[in-house]
């Protein structure tokens, strides 16, 4: 894996561009999403919302809900599953499957390496 | 391997897709699927669609297949595509695209330039449902008329209804009366013309129609019975409508609602017998034995179908035929019976309602004063139809006994009121398994038998959950609960109803005891101590707002518990921006304030700067990154115009200038609202003071509203609405000072805090405990709580924070980052 040399600059001081090779991205340090929340990142064209619940791992969604494209970053987290804040459209945080409707969206292996997030775009489908 | 055999179904509504489901279930791989739909959707609810006109429902959620619910089974659906032939000899279909303005039950429709699609079966099943019928009028297409029909429809009348002050529905039958309460949601006066003597004559006798029509009045609907329509007036667009009378009435639209008629089109021009519906012998097969039929298309032993009930049977005899499950299966009608509520008003009608034979044994109550009205035709002891008007307890075992013919109980009361001792009616167990005990959803007594005792189901709910079964009227519910009782021998009660949140099992008094006994004062400790550690995100807000509600300042906030608004300090818009309305006490304010606004709005390129209904100013389409230094800019403090919480108290202009004031309502309501500005409650709380009973700030109509009258009193109402709920609120007190207002307002919020469950507005509160009840408590001090009540909104009031002042101290660095665009980032 590849990582992307960065400064120390907080993320969202910075878009994060793809790197030469694609695959995985610093989003920088963990402790820019506030506990229990997420926040949407601006990765190459597209828009990811990452989430940190409270137990301590970390997530990645497409940020663009199905239903009328609300900033999933924006949700309510909790017990594996974030609410969308414009009408309550459940996902699954860990696979983007939407838990009242049929419906998904995309989602990506984030890891936590030395207090920073690194996002994985080779999980993309 | 043989080839799986080819099955094409015509027509994707409730009927067609219901027998797919029943085939699927039975043998999933016997057949290679394909169905077409003149409606360019999945299948939905069509029973429903009065709720999406309503706007009490979205329409994406009555869809009972989505568009992916074929694709994940294999059948191939073609929306949008009518069956225009059936060439029974090659055994093919054809199929032609729908125009995209025509009406997908409309005779013609399909556009004849597009090409033509086909599809080969061995077996076909027509379900093409039926269409309004049009009564022989002049000017029925003058644009303003409608049909009632499908989603399509909803959405055309429901936005025609927006530039229309008033409506006639033609036809007071169950789909008339539905369109009436959609159109009457849209705030459009609302004229039925029914030609029968009285409304709903299918279902009702005419004492229950005349109830029925003086509870519709009440809602302000207005009824013309024994009334035939000659020409609906207009050039261009509808202006009106001629009666056979010679009267005139005006109108902006017409809904015409005048009864259904089979679509038969595709089987007369395919030469399959038909009459009022395509003719089908006791398996559902039509004239060809290659082609069954289903749903209200079908006309078995004379009779053609126009309710939703008699698919169900319909879909599984095919379903047995067809996939050989059951080869002599044989459906033999349906008696029916219908269960609605018409404009809130519960009405349950089955068999014949009127007395006919002079055998016929009728037993009638009838309570004028409450809407009442309960009837049952007997004859040898077995119920041949009934009516519950208004009250509709014993529904269920009513509906039973009907269905199976069951002996009636000597006392025939019991079928109206139940037991006096509580005893049911109806043994279950003697029910054999094939009955059906739900009917909306089609649920069997064997279905529920099973839940129970292999799906290990122990509540009502979780019965629901597994099987649908009481998840549409209700009505079966008592009856799923004696089959508990026998199959389970232990029920364990829905307390999940009563829990104040979804994720812990406690109801709000529990849940506030639990709290203060642990000394619980954050969300996570909550789930933690109270939920065995599972979290539940859809809790959070709630649990948030409470554990605020019993410790005030020491409560530990955590920010991951709040709804973005509360987050954020304003009111999350459908295109992720944020609404900005700072506080302007009473709807005071000054050229200064207006200055200094208007400054901002510009500096920002505020895209919309608005009055709200509350008499303060919207700054809307502000980005959260904005919020901030909008905020700082503008110098007041928040208007808590996104929050569960005492959000303004508007007031008319007084005793200051008005020629009418009589008290001083700008005073009083800047003194509420410097007094209770964000105080949070179960749900938002929208006041007003009004200087006199004219009412120009729409007191009557608040969550709480206090009034000057003549004397220098004032009378404080509580549980008023005037949003998708109107009621005037209920007189709490009448008092002689500013004070004393101030005083029964605090009692009152810091009681509805309490005891109010989450999300429950004011007025349904009021209604839940009654307004005598409340003045026991808050007044009389029945219960000797007032001067607690009165120290905790103290308190509350003492630890209340102008939360735009994180605007100058954020409690996390990125309290306020919205997305960082590439270009803002490259800069």
């Amino acid at each position: 894996m590849t990582l992307e040399a960065r400064s120390a600059r907080a993320c969202w001081e910075t878009d994060v561009d793809s790197p030469a090779d694609g695959r995985s991205i610093d989003l920088g340090t963990v402790d820019a999403i506030p506990v229990g929340e997420g926040r949407a990142y601006r990765v190459g064209g597209k828009t990811v919302a990452v989430f940190r619940p409270r137990d301590g791992r970390l997530y990645a969604l497409d940020n663009r809900c199905p239903h009328r494209a609300g900033s999933l970053a924006d949700g309510i987290v909790g017990g594996g599953a974030v609410i969308c804040p414009l009408h309550g459209w459940k996902f699954e945080l860990a696979s983007g499957r939407c838990l009242n409707e049929s419906a998904r969206v995309r989602s990506y292996p984030v890891v936590l390496m030395d207090g920073r997030m690194i996002l994985l775009l080779e999980g993309e489908a | 391997m043989t080839e799986p055999e080819r099955l094409v179904v015509i027509g994707n509504g409730m009927a067609g897709a219901r027998v797919v489901e029943e085939i699927l279930a039975r043998a999933p791989e016997r057949f290679a699927i394909a169905m077409f739909g003149a409606e360019p959707y999945g299948n939905y609810n069509r029973i429903l669609l009065s709720n999406v006109l309503g706007g009490t429902q979205d329409a994406e959620r009555i869809f009972l297949n989505p568009l992916a619910w074929y694709a994940e089974r294999g059948v191939t659906l073609h929306a949008g595509i009518k069956v225009t032939h059936i060439d029974r000899e090659r055994r093919r279909v054809t199929g032609r695209p729908m125009r995209a303005s025509a009406l997908p039950y409309g005779v013609d429709g399909v556009d004849g330039g597009a090409p033509t699609i086909e599809a080969p079966y061995d077996l076909a099943i027509i379900a093409t449902g039926s269409r309004p019928f049009v009564p022989p009028m002049a000017g029925i297409d003058t644009p303003g008329t409608f049909f009632f029909r499908t989603i399509d429809d909803c959405e055309r009348i429901a936005a025609y209804a927006k530039r229309c002050r008033s409506a006639v529905v033609i036809g007071g039958g169950l789909l008339g009366l539905e369109a009436a309460r959609g159109l009457l949601n849209h705030g459009v006066e609302v004229t039925v013309i029914e030609a029968a003597p009285h409304l709903m004559p299918a279902q009702l006798d005419s004492e229950g129609g005349e109830l029925l029509k003086r509870a519709m009045e009440g809602m302000g609907v207005r009824v013309l019975l024994g009334t035939f329509t000659q020409a609906i007036l207009g050039e261009g667009r509808v202006t009106g409508l001629c009666l056979k009378s010679g009267e005139t009435i005006a109108a902006d639209m017409v809904v015409v609602s005048a009864g259904i008629r089979p679509i038969v089109d595709v089987a007369t021009s395919s030469g399959l017998a038909v009459a009022r519906g395509i003719v089908c012998d006791d398996q559902l097969r039509t004239s060809d034995p290659a082609i069954f039929a289903v749903g209200e298309c079908v006309e078995h032993r004379g009779v053609v179908y126009g309710l939703v009930d008699p698919i169900w049977d319909q879909a599984k005899t095919i379903a047995d035929v067809v996939t050989g499950k059951d080869p002599a299966a044989e459906y033999r009608g349906s008696r029916l019976a219908t269960n609605l509520k018409v404009m809130g008003v519960e009405l349950v009608s089955m068999g014949e309602v009127k007395a006919a034979d002079p055998r016929d044994e009728v037993v009638v109550y009838r309570e004028p004063s409450r809407g009442v009205y309960k009837k049952l035709v007997a004859q040898g002891g077995a119920l041949r139809g009934a009516i519950l008007l208004g009250e509709a307890d014993t529904a269920g075992v009513l509906t039973q006994m009907f269905l199976l013919g069951s002996p009636l109980p000597e006392r025939r009361a019991d079928l109206l009121f139940g037991t006096s001792s509580g005893a049911p009616i109806l043994s279950v167990l003697d029910l054999p398994d094939h009955a059906q005990i739900c009917n909306c959803n089609g649920v069997s007594k064997g279905q529920i038998k099973e839940a129970i005792l292999v799906g290990k189901c122990r509540s009502v709910t979780r019965v629901g959950a597994c099987t649908k079964a009481g998840t549409g009227c209700g009505s079966c519910k008592t009856l799923i609960q004696q089959f508990l009782e026998i199959y389970a021998g232990e029920v364990e009660p829905d307390e999940s109803e009563h829990y104040y949140v979804p994720g812990v099992p406690l109801a709000k008094a529990e849940l506030v005891a639990a709290i203060k006994q642990h000394g619980l004062k954050s969300v996570s400790a909550v789930f933690r101590d109270l939920a065995a550690g599972k979290e539940d995100a859809g809790s959070k807000p709630g649990l948030a707002s409470l554990l605020k509600s019993i410790w005030h300042a020491d409560y530990e906030d955590e920010r991951d518990a709040r709804f973005i608004n509360d987050r954020v300090h304003a009111n999350i818009q459908r295109d992720g921006t944020f609404s900005v309305v700072p506080r302007i006490y009473g709807g005071v304010t000054s050229p200064t304030e207006l200055r200094r606004i208007a400054e901002v709005a510009e500096k920002y390129r505020v895209p919309m700067v608005k009055i709200t209904g509350g008499q303060r100013i919207d700054l809307l389409g502000v980005k959260k990154e904005q919020l901030p230094s909008i905020w700082r800019e503008l110098g007041m403090s928040s208007g808590h115009a996104y929050t569960k919480a005492f959000r303004t108290c508007k007031s008319c202009v007084g005793t200051d200038f008005c020629r009418y004031g009589v008290g001083d309502s700008i005073a009083l309501a800047q003194k509420i609202e410097r007094r209770f500005r964000g105080v949070e409650s179960p749900h938002k709380m929208k006041l007003a003071t009004a200087g006199c009973p004219r009412n120009c700030s729409e007191a009557y109509v608040k969550d709480l509203g206090a009034v000057a009258i003549e004397g220098g009193k004032w009378e404080v109402y509580i549980g008023g609405a005037a949003g998708s709920t109107v009621r005037k609120g209920d007189l709490l007190c009448t008092v002689d000072t500013h004070d004393e207002v101030l005083r029964y307002t605090g009692r009152f919020i810091q009681y509805y805090r309490e005891n109010g469950k989450y999300l429950e507005r004011s007025y349904g509160f009021v209604e839940r405990l009654g307004i005598e009840r409340l003045r026991e408590v808050l007044i009389e001090d029945k219960d000797g709580i007032c001067a607690r009540l009165d120290a905790e909104i103290d308190a509350a009031v003492a630890a209340y924070r102008d939360p735009w002042t994180e605007a100058n101290a954020p409690v996390h660095r990125s309290q306020f980052r919205g997305l960082i665009a590439d270009d803002e980032a490259r800069a």
